[in-house]
């Protein structure tokens, strides 16, 4: 039974509601110094090339030029990345990708740098680009990063059962290929940052719209060549960031501080939508290929899995990322046969990292189209496919890990979501009318004829179609998990909090407010969230992976409840009692209420201060532990996990190929809610930008060089392209982080485009293995290239 | 207790307070460094100087007149952010494609980063700033606030001020009106569904 709460689950307005709705919210742009430089970047257009030299004299000669910088002016760390260190903050020997930058000038005003910048001569060599990510382990591949034996950035295997057994004992077996695209993360506010230089040897301030100040700060202090408490981050407000303001960030970072330091003043980068774009990591494109034996009941015997993502031209997050695509590239179901292979690859694209998702997006497109699939060959609704083969308490995962300790609620979450959405029926009714649907354009000559056209009245088709995916909660076996919180209460109950995970706009200092004034009894108003400054508060890891509710929350609890401790203390001494245990803490006082006493907080705050005790804590809650075996790819993988399905209800128009979205039902266990409204929020936010994912987005480039570098051409939805989210949570059990609450951000995220996949094909009978699901893939099952438009009368 | 450990446990509880242990002495530490540090947030307004400074221009901005030396080439959201410090006002694509500069000029919405400063010359001229009385919200942003229409916030007063300009043209706007008049507002945080339940609550609560 879950417990009673005083706020915890309840509607609190955010705590930052009052300034952004004002437009006093202060965004890294925002931020103004005295004396303040600009800086404006040097690249060059082209995705591959050796680096010669770098002439300046025109550009200084022009006047407008401050300073120049570039790898010579690093006291530190020339390269950098999370694992590898294969990431030049100025590039000095190559160009790996188009986005790089080699140098900076820095001057007054920014739109005479721009001028001076195209005065700026590099001499380069152009090397032959490499895009395909299929070619990138072939012998004679371009290598991009000759330091490197070969392109491969990292392989993960995991090997379970006997697999040639699994195949042998299957009365089917169905093997497809699926790609995804690049994915750019289009946070509406580009990046910002300015360095500050502290006098007298104090080092420096960095405000920016930095994600993780403690990841920027540790890159910054290697750049610079300083002790970490040198450098002092302090997150800006942050305008979205989804797994997009890290790396970047933490370079965009060092840049300006190299500079700051050069110039002995304030020195600000701040990108157009652009450059942003040009410069900024995306989510991994995919080739996915399963390979799949299974029963004629429907159960799945063995599963082959090979998958390649692209890394681009650094290595960056795509260790950690394709981490999670191995463990759960079978998605939630038991398999007793399995051999996995994920590999990332360099190549000359843009470099990619952290995505909301990280990872699960693409196997879990892949591998719940693949589930409908069967079901069809086995003759059975998509419902019961998965109750034959989905986790329940008890199953052993792909790593061979008993999932226990939990509650384990997939076949509950797909129960419910299928009754919300009148699954069976609609799903029958739609697929019963497939049968007179008008057939498509012909694929291979998209001219349309006569007998293409389509009778209005037969022009629109329901589908409907559901997803569902198990997900690891925070790092897993894949880094230190562990977060700190810090508490410091007034003595007139007024509360200053503050958590070492790092807000990103999605409503964290809400949440963790909401938490404080649950374990103390009080209102949530009390409390004042401290600015992110990593001068206060202690390396927690990063805002990923979906951890801060759990980690983050779990710290802050842990903080508020070592100060009720020492209240509970003071409040014995006060009432002259001795059990602890009949002391309620509710409506802003402690009371006990058969010996009818009571107490307002504040008053008791006064009294613990008048008796000398501390009522500043620091809290901390590190996860249990995992494990995982490289070689084998065997382990429990991650502590805990959360479980989720959505429907989508889709119209199509089969004359254009069109998608509308009528619905998505998504129902997530995220464990405990604890923040209602930044719940609703995530669900929003994920099954939008999952049908993005699903329907529209992709950045195309040519040679490495990015199409899409403005929302004019890359498209995101609007208010308009979805009509209904009906988000359902089913609150299971779990005994970690703050009463069991768990992840949410991203799992409301990768199931959206799977399931937009399966209603389109129980709307046109056409099963479709390429995102995004545009006009020409659903009309023609191809993405049309210009080359495809060859007017006859010039063949 | 004796003297000795009385005054040992006040030196205690000062340095509790003042300095105490570990973290919170980092939270003093800030404060003062705040106090020497001359660069602190408070005192950064200093906006870009900009020597192309040619032109006069003359237009009433959230009912103030304003006389502005600009440079000619500028356009309306710069002027806003960088002469008149109006922050507010968000550069978000720059090519009048997402909404994010939305202000209202002369009761209709317009993107302020698609214009010419200069063609704002005379005209009224409102932002997100110009929409708090004293310390009284507008009642779109008090609906904005209790429906949470937002998450990471950068979009929002753009939001706000297409909202606000739809109101001035249209009192009771429907559904299907709000969708359409503010589909050229983009929210990449998706708080689409909150966003329209704002709107909503704010024609309700004005009638
Ligand atoms: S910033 Fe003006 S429309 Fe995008
Ligand atoms: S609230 Fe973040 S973009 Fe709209």
């Amino acid at each position: 039974m879950k417990e009673k709460f005083n706020i915890v689950g309840k509607p609190v307005i955010r705590q930052d509601a009052f300034n952004k709705v004002t437009g006093q919210a202060k965004f890294a742009d925002d931020y103004n110094y005295p004396n303040q430089l600009y800086a404006a970047m040097i690249r060059i257009p082209v995705s591959h090339a050796k680096i010669k030299s770098i002439d300046y004299t025109e550009a200084i000669e022009s006047g407008l030029v401050a300073a120049t910088c570039d790898s010579s002016d690093i006291p530190g760390a020339k390269k950098v990345g999370p694992i590898r260190k294969d990431q030049p903050v100025f590039c000095d020997e190559k160009v790996v990708t188009s986005g790089d930058v080699l140098a900076m000038l820095i001057g007054e005003n920014e739109y005479e740098l721009k001028q001076a910048s195209k005065k700026v001569k590099v001499d380069f060599e152009e090397l032959p680009i490499l895009t395909d990510i299929e070619k990138a382990m072939d012998e004679d591949a371009q290598i991009i990063h000759p330091e490197f034996e070969n392109n491969l950035i990292v392989h993960y295997p995991l090997r379970k059962g006997n697999i040639d057994k699994g195949f042998e004992e299957s009365d089917h077996i169905l093997e497809q290929t699926y790609t995804t695209p690049h994915i750019e993360h289009a946070y509406i506010e580009p990046e910002a940052v300015v360095a500050v230089p502290l006098e007298g040897n104090r080092g420096i301030k960095i405000i920016g719209s930095i994600q993780n100040p403690h990841t920027a700060r540790k890159v910054v202090a290697a750049v610079l060549g300083l002790p970490l408490t040198k450098v002092r981050i302090i997150q800006a407000e942050l305008g979205g960031s989804f797994g997009g303001k890290d790396d970047t960030m933490n370079i965009l970072s060092a840049r300006a501080a190299v500079a700051a330091l050069k110039t002995k003043r304030p020195v600000k980068i701040h990108y157009s939508r652009e450059e942003s774009i040009l410069e900024s990591y995306k989510r991994h494109p995919y080739r996915l290929k399963y390979k799949v034996g299974f029963s004629k009941a429907g159960k799945l015997k063995a599963m082959k899995i090979d998958l390649l993502a692209d890394g681009g031209g650094y290595s960056c997050m795509s260790p950690f990322v394709t981490w999670r695509s191995v463990v759960q590239a079978t998605g939630p179901y038991e398999v007793e046969n399995v051999w996995t292979d994920v590999r990332a690859v360099y190549t000359n694209n843009p470099y990619t990292g952290a995505f909301r998702g990280f990872g699960s997006p693409q196997p879990i497109f892949a591998q719940e189209s693949l589930m409908d699939e069967i079901a069809e060959i086995a003759g059975i609704s998509p419902i019961e496919i998965r109750k034959i083969n989905g986790f329940q308490k008890g199953s052993v995962t792909a790593s061979r890990q008993v999932l226990r300790d939990h509650e384990i609620n997939l076949l509950k979450v797909v129960e419910r979501a299928a009754e919300e959405s009148n699954f069976l029926s609609e799903w029958n009714k739609n697929k019963k009318d497939q049968s007179n649907a008008p057939s498509f354009v012909d694929e291979l000559n998209p001219i349309v004829k006569p007998e293409h056209f389509i009778h209005p009245s037969n022009n629109v088709k329901r589908g409907i179609g559901l997803a569902t995916s198990f997900r690891g909660c925070s790092l897993g076996a894949e880094g230190v998990d562990a977060a700190a919180a810090y508490i410091s209460v007034q003595t007139d109950g007024s509360i200053y909090l503050l958590s070492g995970l790092a807000e990103n706009g999605q409503g964290l200092k809400t949440t963790f407010s909401i938490i404080a004034a649950e374990v103390l009894g009080i209102s949530e108003d009390r409390i004042h969230y401290l600015e992110q400054d990593t001068g206060i508060i202690a390396d927690s890891g990063p805002t990923v992976a979906s951890r801060s509710t759990l980690m983050g929350g779990g710290a802050i609890k842990d903080a508020a409840t070592i100060i009720k401790n020492r209240l509970n203390e003071v409040a014995l001494k006060h009432f002259n009692i001795t059990d602890y245990d009949v002391l309620v803490y509710r409506n802003n006082t402690i009371s006990n209420t058969e010996n009818n006493l009571k107490i307002e907080f504040s008053e008791l705050c006064q009294l613990a201060f008048n008796s000398a005790v501390s009522l500043s804590a620091v809290g901390w809650y590190k996860g249990p532990n995992v494990g995982w075996d490289e070689e084998t790819g065997q382990g429990d993988a991650y502590f805990t996990y959360v479980y989720g399905c959505q429907v989508a209800d889709v119209s199509v128009d089969m004359s254009t190929g069109e998608v509308y979205i009528n619905k998505i039902v998504a129902v997530h266990d995220p464990g405990t809610v604890i923040n209602i409204m930044g719940a609703l929020g995530q669900v929003y936010g994920g099954v939008t930008q999952g049908a993005g994912y699903g329907l529209w987005e992709a950045i195309e480039s040519e040679k490495g060089m990015i199409k899409e570098l403005n929302y004019d051409l890359y498209i995101i939805p609007t208010s308009k392209d979805i009509d209904k989210i009906e988000p359902i949570f089913i609150e299971g059990e779990d005994d970690h982080g703050a009463w069991g609450a768990k992840s949410l951000g991203e799992p409301t995220l990768e199931l959206t485009s799977a399931a937009l996949a399966n209603a389109i094909k129980n709307a046109t009978g056409k099963r479709l293995f390429n995102l995004p699901l545009n006009l020409e893939e659903v009309l023609l099952s191809k993405k049309l290239r210009p080359k495809d438009f060859v007017r006859e009368s010039s063949k | 207790m004796s003297k000795d450990s009385e005054s040992n446990k006040i030196s205690r509880r000062n340095f509790l307070g003042k300095a105490g242990t570990g973290i919170v002495g980092s939270t003093i530490l800030i404060s003062s460094i705040g106090a020497a540090d001359k660069t602190g947030p408070d005192l950064a307004e200093a906006p870009p100087i900009d020597p192309k400074e040619t032109d006069i221009l003359n237009l009433w901005v959230n009912g103030k007149k304003q006389k502005l030396k600009i440079n000619p080439s500028s356009t309306l959201a710069e002027v806003l952010r960088n002469k008149l410090n109006l922050t507010g006002t968000k550069i978000v694509c720059n090519q009048g494609a997402c909404g994010g500069c939305t202000v209202v000029m002369d009761n209709k919405a317009v993107y302020a980063c698609h214009m010419l400063a200069l063609d704002a010359a005379g005209k009224k001229v409102v932002t997100i700033e110009g929409l708090l009385e004293g310390e009284e919200l507008n009642h779109l942003q008090e609906a904005f606030i209790e429906k949470d229409g937002l998450q990471c916030g950068f979009c929002t007063p753009g939001q706000i001020m297409s909202a606000y300009a739809l109101l001035l043209s249209k009192p009771n706007p429907n559904r299907e009106d709000i969708m359409e008049a503010m589909s050229g507002n983009i929210c990449r945080c998706g708080a689409y569904p909150n966003i329209l339940d704002s709107v909503l609550l704010a024609v309700q609560n004005k009638n």
